[in-house]
């Protein structure tokens, strides 16, 4: 579809996205952890003044069961400006939803009906591991050229190399493999790009047979899940350069550059560290001509009474942060760093990315604390801060809990319930305050676990900008 | 070339200089990154010089090669090609890209070369190209087409570099218009006029190529 104007939710800068009206819906990936019933993506009023405000009001059931929805995007974003390949006309109006653990990719319609979106086309794994063999698709993100999304294995069996698939932004065909050469880049989890300098970014996770069936300990004390970040040239698709954080540091997981195109710069999030628990979060940089990466801030694990952990953190006798998902506010103000082990949704000040400044911490379950939200004192929360999503404005804040079907069972084994909490953010001062009118819990999502948040519109994590 | 197909050549070339996706917007893009209205100024002749290459190849063929006789084959197979190539450009949803954004001045006249390639920019003049001043023997049937040359030098080098010249003179008013655009955004107005202000030229563009393909074939049968 090609419009006559552009698309009124593309924005050529982020200064000019941050002053994007609020978005009136949110858009949520929930799951079924038995495999027995269909995925759905849930819809949420977000809009104030909306008598269904912080409800779920819409869902669009899936029609296979055991996709498991994890992280999905947008077909078309702000990139669409980019002089390189400059077609403002095309619509954001399809939801790339992938299923984690069915490597299918559903396109859904959101235009004509956005609380109930329309399931057009099904990409199965098969075309997925024929064309671009790959399997597991992860990251969505829309590309001047393409839709690019990340995977985490090869096309059969549960190895890698995982890499990233491109698919067609008109037809959504998977039109092959991103990579001409990959160097020695094997695991995959992440990726983005700082589009005007053709530079993109790749994080590292595990193969599939590494996660699939929760976090290996042997694996895992054996340092060898994922723990380098890559830097590619975009444009010649080729690796240019590999930074190992060093083996202590396992997992590699959420990257976010900062969004002003003028900037080489952005943060990466550690789960743990082997040495102590620890979770940190690192800055990418440039030094000189290659890039460089700089630990930035330090989260301990926090001593706990054995007898109220999980078998798997018992001996430790502490729950380790597990900072799984970041989020960088549109004015690059704003760091987001969620503990879901603590269950803690940390912010910080990034204006000066060297030295950042923490500015604002709710808690909110995690595996010992089991925070309750105000709103409703009585009923004690599992699972923790996981994935956040920041509003363009970034005014708003929204969190859910799940992480990954398999991982949940193992940190939350009495179950990790499902919830959506909104937080109020002053863009100026910083500091945040939860929304006591936005929570949707517990049977409002149908039994099943809830793990990403796209607003309708962009949000922090979906756009890409090429003019500062 | 007579006054009004220089005019026509003029006002095509503004269109394709108004054209965001043509170039300027780039040359903006280089622009803000550098912080630099030279930078911005400096993008702007790689970009003409590309635009011009892909125009001036069409132009240069068809001034040397259409003749008195060959001009009804040359209009109305230019003509087919022309509606052809619009339809095709208006139902086409593939997108091109070549290169990324850090770009020598080469690569961007590449760049350019190909993106107005790809918009058939060069067979969006064949129209006015074919339509050239009346041979003497032709006063009684006002309207044929004839080359840009005059009958007695088509299929000349001169009658090349008369159609080279007419694709200069398109070119000059493209780098006019594309610098215009460019600086007033740059220095005033600002991006988020292309929010509002950037209308799908692709569409009325490929609308124009089938429109000019009629008008050729209509004149030229």
């Amino acid at each position: 579809m090609t419009r006559w104007t552009p698309d009124p939710t593309f924005y050529p800068s982020p200064r000019d996205a941050a002053g994007a009206p609020a978005e009136k819906l949110a858009y949520v990936a929930a799951f079924d952890r038995s495999a027995s019933r269909p995925d759905a993506i849930a819809v949420i009023d977000t809009d104030p003044g909306s008598t269904g405000y912080g409800r779920v009001v819409g869902w669009t059931d899936l029609p296979h069961v055991g996709d498991e929805l994890h992280h999905f995007g947008w077909n078309a974003c702000s990139s669409a400006l980019c002089p390189t390949a400059p077609h403002p006309h095309v619509e954001r109006r399809y939801l790339i939803v992938p299923g984690l653990r069915s490597s299918r990719i559903y396109v859904l319609d959101t235009k004509d009906d956005p609380r109930n979106p329309k399931l057009v086309k099904e990409i199965s794994a098969q075309e997925l591991a024929a064309k671009a063999d790959y399997s597991r698709p992860h990251t969505v993100h829309c590309g001047p050229d393409g839709i690019y999304v990340s995977a985490l294995g090869a096309g059969t069996g549960g190895d890698g190399p995982g890499g990233i698939a491109v698919l067609d932004h008109t037809t959504f065909d998977v039109r092959g493999r991103w990579e001409h050469d990959r160097g020695e880049q094997y695991l995959a989890y992440d990726f983005w790009w700082h589009l005007t300098r053709d530079v993109l970014v790749s994080s590292e996770w595990g193969t599939p047979a590494m996660i699939e069936d929760g976090v290996n300990p042997d694996l895992l004390l054996g340092r060898e899940y994922g723990h380098r970040i890559h830097f590619w040239d975009l444009a010649k698709r080729t690796l240019v350069q590999t930074v190992d954080l060093g083996d202590e540091h396992q997992m590699t997981l959420e990257l976010r550059p900062a969004h002003d195109p003028t900037k080489e710069y952005g943060f990466v999030g550690v789960v743990i560290s082997v040495a102590d628990l620890s979770a940190s979060i690192w800055l990418w940089h440039r030094d000189g001509g290659e890039f460089a990466v700089t630990k930035i801030i330090y989260i301990p694990a926090e001593p706990a009474d054995p007898a109220a952990l999980p078998p798997a953190l018992q001996p430790f006798g502490a729950v380790p942060p597990l900072v799984t998902d970041i989020d960088l506010s549109v004015d690059d103000r704003f760091l987001y760093v969620s503990c879901w082990g603590t269950g803690e949704l940390k912010q910080y000040d990034v204006r000066d990315p060297f030295h950042p400044v923490e500015t604002g911490s709710i808690r909110l379950g995690g595996v010992v604390g089991r925070v309750a939200h105000p709103s409703f004192p009585d009923e004690p929360l599992a699972g923790g801060p996981q994935m956040v999503e920041v509003s363009r404005d970034g005014r708003r804040v929204y969190v859910t809990n799940s992480l990954y079907g398999s991982w949940d069972d193992q940190f939350y084994p009495d179950g990790v319930g499902a919830w959506l909490a909104k937080v109020d953010v002053d863009p100026e001062a910083g500091g945040m305050a939860l929304d006591p009118r936005f929570f949707p819990h517990g049977d409002e999502f149908r039994g099943l676990r809830v793990h990403q948040t796209r607003l309708q519109g962009g949000d922090a994590s979906s756009d890409s900008y090429c003019f500062p | 070339m007579t006054g009004a197909q220089l005019a026509a050549l003029a006002v095509l070339g503004a269109f394709h200089g108004l054209n965001p996706a043509m170039g300027w917007l780039f040359a903006v893009a280089r622009g803000m990154q550098e912080r630099s209205r030279r930078v911005l100024l400096g993008s702007l002749p790689p970009i003409a010089a590309g635009h011009l290459a892909s125009v001036a190849i069409v132009a240069a063929l068809v001034s040397a090669t259409a003749s008195l006789g060959a001009a009804r084959a040359v209009g109305v197979g230019g003509g087919v090609l022309l509606v052809g190539y619009g339809l095709w450009r208006l139902l086409s949803r593939r997108h091109f890209r070549w290169a990324g954004m850090r770009l020598s001045a080469y690569q961007l006249a590449g760049w350019s070369f190909l993106m107005s390639s790809a918009h058939g920019a060069g067979l969006m003049l064949l129209p006015v190209l074919l339509r050239g001043p009346l041979p003497a023997g032709a006063g009684g049937h006002g309207g044929h087409p004839v080359a840009v040359a005059s009958a007695g030098a088509a299929g000349t080098p001169g009658a090349a570099l008369q159609g080279l010249a007419a694709a200069g003179v398109h070119t000059v008013a493209m780098l006019a218009v594309m610098a215009a655009c460019a600086s007033v955004v740059y220095e005033y107005v600002g991006l988020a006029v292309l929010r509002r202000a950037w209308f799908n030229v692709d569409r009325l563009w490929a609308a124009v190529l089938v429109a000019a393909g009629a008008v050729t074939i209509a004149v030229a049968a």
